[in-house]
């Protein structure tokens, strides 16, 4: 039928040529098809007018045909404009996952090493390098060599800035090198004379006419005079040194095979002027035959390393100076492997042991049920085949960079137990590496005389699908554990990024949110819909449904500052009113099935709810006036210390059992809601029939009614589950919010959801911790979206089968 | 064996239908309970209670005078007290405690505290006690002494010295607001003229301009001296009230009247004073801003920041989601992809809220915001203007999260539109937009007034993205002044769900905020209760008027 307004009219003319003056005639023509039939109308109108001169324009007035084309365009414009907003909208909607998708993606971005810059050695290839640093920005690089040489020069042309060198008596010369923590900038040099000259690389920033001016320095430390470490003056082959505000620690292997450990500590002086310098000496006791490789000293100067040219590796405590320990000798590498490279991760607690074939391991001492330290071997990093030559570790992240002799660039995170990157930068079989501290730069010196600057960007190495969902063994820890601790104090500290904790308070809190909720709405559902008197019905429908609009934060108060102390108090009364309610439901059933019916047929039928307010009433009040009495009498007064004593079963005030029943508050309007929907859409003429058959009204509801409307009420938990898994405040105010993994119901936890409402504002924008908890907000999205997807089409499909019955 | 009526009783499956009815049961008496808990206790505070004097003898046997409001009572066992308490006979298994509004939280070191009833001993209510509301340090519960003027007793005055407090409270009162007034509206003008000129000077940069930005930055600075002026003479002025007043230890404090809000003597009370005092409270409750942490005073900015963001949400959600809606409904083409999207849409109202407010975050306030900042307010930076959680990003945030509302309900309301009365105004020659417009559209307002009242009660309980995109525990000042330009999208604002939150959770006195949390709560379920309501009642009416209409 619509076809027939797809006509237009043809034409309306004026006909006021017949004569009459009081009278004008309009012709209507209409044109169009309706149905396959061609219509061609001409209706006739004649209108009396008081004088000749009409009210309304011509038809082809071209004010008329203005107006017209008004209209018509307005039709378009409002079209192409409902059209572009609607969809605008839409579209707008739609984007919030992408947008969340946008900002997870670059976790899982794979790095990007670029080279930027190649240029002969700054100060000639004559001098060996030992040691390469950079400076924050990148901007200028800093070149050691052999002879003491320390040379500044602009990373990206290769000019020298400035340079000098560390002798100052051209009779003595640099036998070995270290550098110390690189976030303390410490240059230690080994002479032939028993001695070492302790250095510092510093850098200045100005900003003369508004553009930054970055200039570099050498100072010395200790007023820069040589340190000397043997006292029978032969040359140190081997060094490692570390220096801090209050001490400095020199570790060094001289010619003949001793490994002698000097401990300088600033001592104030009594009236705060003055500083004295304490010194210790110590001679470490090696086997003669054991030849010293590496040798390394943590940044907290407590831990010694070193290790020999058969794959050994020798662990001393020396937070005693005056009494260094051997805590444990390792072999470390696979057989006939040797050790490489020895590295400390940034933090100084791991060690990073580089060997032959190329493996690197990751070692840190654990503490076991003895409360002794050992060696663990944490993790291995297979990735690269060649000796690994030279390792770096990145200044503030636990990731590191290894060349290898095949020229092989090797980029790693630890805790994420992540290659990040094999690359090939033909540094040859001596390359030296260097990494800015900002980790976004690496100097490479390759194998002929060059050296070549890369743009590293790797923003996230510390995410891996291990980090997120699997047990990581963290510094420091026992065991591999699934921990979530964003933050903390100290800057060189490990980030624990498991979502696993967060995941499982969130499916906690759901569980027994369900638990409480899906008995309780699904039977007052069916009572409503099929047992209530219709006038109590339309009363008792919108009071339930009120409740879900009750603002969360509302539900989340009551239950932390109001419900929970109750549950404390009244903790028997908690466990008896589950039980004492459906009791005294059945008893006043029987009761009422007993009395005579003279009395039963007095009251309307469908009125049993209201019947049993007054009961439900006063047993709570029951349970509650018995509940003090029954904990004095079986749990000494207190169930939760009893609880946890007896049961060792941990108690907090604020638990599970709190939030399952808030936010299962929150969530049975919902599933009442939606099922009593269902239920009461069932086709009358099925329970009829039923009836008709000669079924009991219960039998009706269990066979009949519940079987087809179970995806209806399928459907109605599926939403309150989405519900319940984002419910944020209930979560954030009625639980400990600490990311526990228990089943215990009488614990809290941290939920994903509350996790990011306590978070968020205070992470830093871009950073992995941000992204990560925007990965949180998307694994919430789709389990919400995903239940809800489910219900949609599961209640679609609903209600074409009820139309089709 | 159980007897066979019982039996029977058990097949018949009443027990069943029984159980179904307690569950209906046991439901609305969780709604009406809690409503009435939150409508008790929130409406409960306002009211002028007793103050309570007596002696108390603790755990060993030490007397002392305790003079408070009794706030609490609960019955514990024997077990969860000292088990040496010479006052409690040895076969007694419970003991009633009572808590203790005791105020006078700067002498007594705290406010509330519990005491033993079985030490209490000689409980009277003295006519004479009174209880003063203070500016700092919550209420103060002491006998009046003495009132004096500039330090000094005034013999000449030979009326009753509560009658000369009350007096000096109602002048102290009045250059109080004075005060209250330069300092908030003139200086804050003053100061926020100072911070525009600051910022024209650093975006003009060249010296001539800068000559006279300087001078009008003086004449600022002249009126901003002469304002200071004034006010260093009314603060002399407010410290020229005192009152002496005697605690419960029996030593004799002085209070400077500038730190008085109101004294009252509940004990004196008639009822109808009492309810005339309520009703001033409870005024006091919605119109004033808060005290001391947001524990004491009213909750004014809380309730205008609410209503401020969801006026500007509705605003926004209203067109955008009826344009939504007759796009979906009337105009796209209907058929796979547009059930797709009426899934997703129906989906999206139940996508969580905290999510709603990460996007919000990074969308709206650090791409959105962060670039409106780099493109127009470029002489503030690097302190944010637009780029930092505000008022026009929380409104924002809240109109996405409840546009899927208002789609579905307009949807809903197009599709109840009788055919005939579209192809009615179709055959009389209306273009589709004007039977939209003038027919369809009309006859929806209901159905969008719906969906825009659900909305509404949706965004106003809604706290957990708020919290993400710009609410506040203390907004210096309103979204809306007397400042060009009048509405202040960039600032922060106050809530009242976040109120709640952070009052009940956030605060160092928790005990003394309970209160306060519970009326603020109770004022919050009112709103969204007549919200839904009113839209339970318009869906209503809407469905009868067409049902009249479809059967014609």
């Amino acid at each position: 039928m619509n076809n027939c307004y797809a006509g237009k009219l043809a034409g309306l003319k004026k006909q006021n040529d017949h004569g009459h003056t009081n009278q004008i005639v309009y012709i209507f023509q209409y044109t169009g098809s309706c149905n396959k039939y061609v219509i061609n109308h001409t209706y006739t109108c004649a209108m009396s007018v008081s004088n000749t001169e009409t009210f309304l324009p011509d038809f082809n007035d071209a004010a008329a045909i203005r107006y017209r084309n008004y209209r018509k365009l307005k039709d378009v414009v409002i079209r192409y404009l409902v059209a572009i907003g609607g969809s605008g909208v839409i579209a707008a909607i739609v984007m919030i996952a992408l947008y969340l998708v946008w900002v997870v993606v670059p976790l899982f971005l794979p790095a990007r090493l670029e080279q930027v810059a190649s240029y002969s050695l700054p100060g000639g290839s004559e001098q060996a390098s030992v040691y390469y640093a950079m400076e924050e920005q990148h901007e200028i690089g800093m070149r050691v060599t052999d002879l003491g040489g320390i040379l500044f020069f602009n990373t990206t042309t290769g000019g020298i800035i400035k340079q000098e060198s560390v002798l100052s008596d051209p009779s003595r010369s640099v036998t070995s090198f270290a550098a110390g923590d690189p976030a303390q900038r410490l240059l230690a040099f080994g002479l032939d004379n028993g001695s070492v000259l302790l250095r510092s690389h510093q850098y200045s920033v100005t900003y003369p006419e508004d553009k930054r001016l970055i200039t570099p320095s050498v100072t010395g430390l200790l007023d820069g005079k040589p340190i000397r470490i043997d006292s029978i003056q032969k040359r140190l082959m081997l060094l490692s040194a570390q220096s801090d505000e209050t001490q400095t620690t020199i570790a060094a292997v001289t010619e003949d095979g001793r490994l002698l450990l000097v401990n300088l500590a600033l001592q104030s002086g009594f009236l705060g002027d003055g500083q004295t310098v304490e010194r210790i000496d110590q001679t470490i006791q090696i086997n003669t035959n054991t030849k010293v490789t590496h040798l390394v000293l943590d940044v907290e100067q407590r831990e010694l390393y070193f290790a020999d040219d058969r794959g050994w590796l020798y662990f001393y405590d020396i937070s005693d100076k005056t009494a260094p320990q051997l805590l444990e000798r390792i072999r470390v590498v696979h057989n006939n492997a040797r050790i490489t490279s020895l590295q400390f991760l940034s933090g100084g607690i791991s060690i990073l042991i580089g060997s032959t074939d190329g493996s690197i391991s990751q070692w840190f001492p654990v503490r076991d049920a003895d409360n002794n330290y050992t060696l663990q071997n944490v993790r291995n990093f297979d990735s690269q085949t060649a000796a690994i030559h030279s390792m770096v570790p990145e200044h503030y992240r636990k990731g590191m960079l290894a060349l290898d002799e095949a020229g092989n660039l090797g980029i790693y995170h630890a805790t994420a137990h992540r290659t990040v990157k094999i690359k090939q930068v033909n540094s040859g079989p001596k390359g030296m590496l260097a990494i800015a501290p900002r980790a976004n730069a690496v100097l490479v010196e390759g194998s002929n005389g060059e050296l070549q600057l890369w743009d590293l960007e790797n923003e996230h190495p510390e995410v891996s699908w291990n980090t997120i969902w699997g047990k990581v063994w963290y510094e420091s820890r026992e065991q591999p554990e699934y921990i979530w601790q964003s933050s903390s104090a100290s800057s060189d500290f490990e980030p624990k990024f498991s979502l696993t904790p967060l995941a499982f308070g969130t499916l906690k809190a759901s569980f027994y949110a369900m638990l409480f909720a899906i008995p309780l709405a699904i039977m007052a559902a069916i009572y409503t819909a099929y047992f209530m008197s219709p006038g109590l019905r339309n009363l008792v429908k919108p009071t339930i449904e009120i409740m879900a609009a009750l603002p969360t934060v509302i539900l989340g108060f009551l239950a932390g500052l109001w419900f929970a102390p109750i549950v404390e108090a009244y903790l028997p009364a908690m466990f008896l009113i589950f039980i004492m309610i459906p009791l005294a439901i059945l008893s006043t059933a029987w009761l009422w099935h007993t009395l005579p019916e003279r009395i039963r047929l007095r009251v309307p039928a469908g009125s049993e709810a209201i019947i049993l307010i007054p009961v439900i009433m006063l047993v709570t009040a029951l349970v509650f006036g018995i509940s003090k009495p029954i904990e004095l009498w079986l749990f000494d007064g207190n169930l939760p210390l009893w609880l946890t004593q007896e049961l060792g079963i941990a108690y907090d005030q604020r638990n599970s059992f709190i939030v399952g029943i808030a936010i299962g508050f929150a969530v049975i309007p919902t599933i009442f809601s939606i099922s009593e929907d269902a239920i009461f859409g069932v086709p009358r003429h099925l329970t009829t029939g039923s009836l008709a058959l000669g079924a009991t009204p219960w039998q009706t509801m269990a066979r009949v009614i519940l079987l087809t409307a179970s995806p209806g009420i399928f459907s109605a938990v599926m939403i309150g589950l989405g519900r319940a898994v984002g419910e944020t405040m209930i979560v954030v105010m009625a639980t400990g919010n600490t990311a526990i993994m228990d089943l215990n119901m009488f614990q809290g936890f941290r939920a994903l959801s509350a996790n990011i409402a306590v978070e968020m504002p205070e992470s830093e924008l871009g950073s992995t911790h941000y992204r990560i908890l925007f990965l949180a907000g998307l694994v919430l999205f789709m389990a919400t979206f995903v239940f809800n997807t489910v219900a949609e089409v599961v209640r679609q499909r609903l209600r074409q089968k009820y139309s089709s019955l | 064996m159980i007897p066979k009526n019982i039996k029977s009783w058990l097949d018949s499956g009443t027990p069943w239908i029984w159980l179904n009815a307690g569950a209906v049961s046991v439901s609305i008496l969780m709604v009406l309970g809690l409503l009435t808990l939150i409508a008790v206790r929130g409406l409960g505070h306002f009211w002028p209670a007793s103050i309570a004097e007596f002696e108390y003898m603790d755990a060993e046997g030490t007397n002392t005078l305790i003079i408070g409001e009794l706030v609490d009572h609960e019955n514990v066992p024997r077990s969860r007290i000292a088990e040496t308490d010479i006052r409690i006979p040895e076969d007694m298994d419970f003991i009633d405690r009572y808590l203790i509004k005791t105020g006078n939280r700067d002498h007594l070191g705290m406010d509330f505290r519990w005491v033993v009833g079985n030490g209490m001993m000689d409980i009277r209510y003295p006519d004479e006690l009174m209880a003063v509301e203070r500016r700092a340090w919550g209420n103060l519960y002491a006998y009046l002494v003495a009132v004096k003027q500039n330090g000094q007793d005034d013999p000449a005055d030979n009326s009753s010295v509560w009658d000369k407090f009350q007096q000096a409270i109602a002048e102290t009162a009045v250059v109080h607001d004075a005060i209250e007034h330069i300092e908030k509206d003139l200086i804050g003008e003053i100061n926020f003229s100072m911070e525009r000129l600051r910022l024209q000077a650093k975006q003009l940069g060249d010296s001539g301009a800068q000559a006279l930005l300087a001078e009008q930055q003086n004449q600022l600075q002249q009126q901003y001296d002469s304002h200071t002026e004034e006010l260093s003479r009314l603060y002399a002025g407010l410290g020229r009230y005192s009152i002496t007043a005697r605690i419960s230890d029996g030593s004799e404090i002085e209070l400077p009247l500038s730190q008085v809000v109101r004294a009252y003597r509940p004990n004196a009370m008639s009822l109808f004073a009492k309810v005339s005092f309520y009703l001033k409270k409870l005024w006091e409750f919605v119109s004033d801003e808060p005290r001391e942490a947001n524990t004491e005073g009213g909750i004014f900015p809380a309730i205008f920041g609410t209503v401020m963001m969801v006026i500007i949400m509705s605003i926004m959600v209203t067109p955008f989601g009826v344009i939504a809606a007759v796009y979906l409904r009337e105009y796209a083409k209907q058929g796979t992809l547009v059930r797709i999207i009426r899934i997703a849409v129906n989906n999206l109202a139940g996508v969580p809220s905290v999510v709603y407010g990460v996007f919000g975050l990074g969308f709206f306030v650090y791409f959105i915001g962060g670039n409106i900042d780099e493109l127009l307010f470029a002489e503030s930076l690097p302190s944010p203007t637009f780029g930092t959680p505000g008022l026009l990003w929380a409104a924002l945030t809240l109109a996405i999260l409840t546009v899927p509302v208002v789609i579905v309900s307009t949807e809903e309301g197009l599709s109840r539109v009788p055919r005939s009365i579209r192809e009615g105004s179709l055959a009389l020659g209306a273009t589709k937009a004007e039977t939209l417009m003038r027919t369809v559209l009309p006859m929806t307002a209901s159905a969008m007034m719906t969906g825009m009242i659900l909305a509404i009660a949706r965004a106003a309980g809604e706290v957990a993205p708020l919290m993400l995109v710009g609410v506040v525990k203390l907004a210096p000042s309103l979204p809306l002044d007397a400042n060009f330009p009048y509405l202040h999208l960039e600032r922060k604002f106050m809530h009242l769900g976040f109120h709640i939150y952070d009052v009940g959770f956030q605060s160092p006195n928790v005990e003394a905020a309970r209160p306060l949390v519970f009326a603020t709560a109770l004022l919050l379920v009112l709103i969204i209760i007549f919200l839904n309501l009113a839209a339970i009642h318009i869906r209503n009416k809407l469905r009868e008027k067409y049902r009249a209409s479809e059967q014609h």
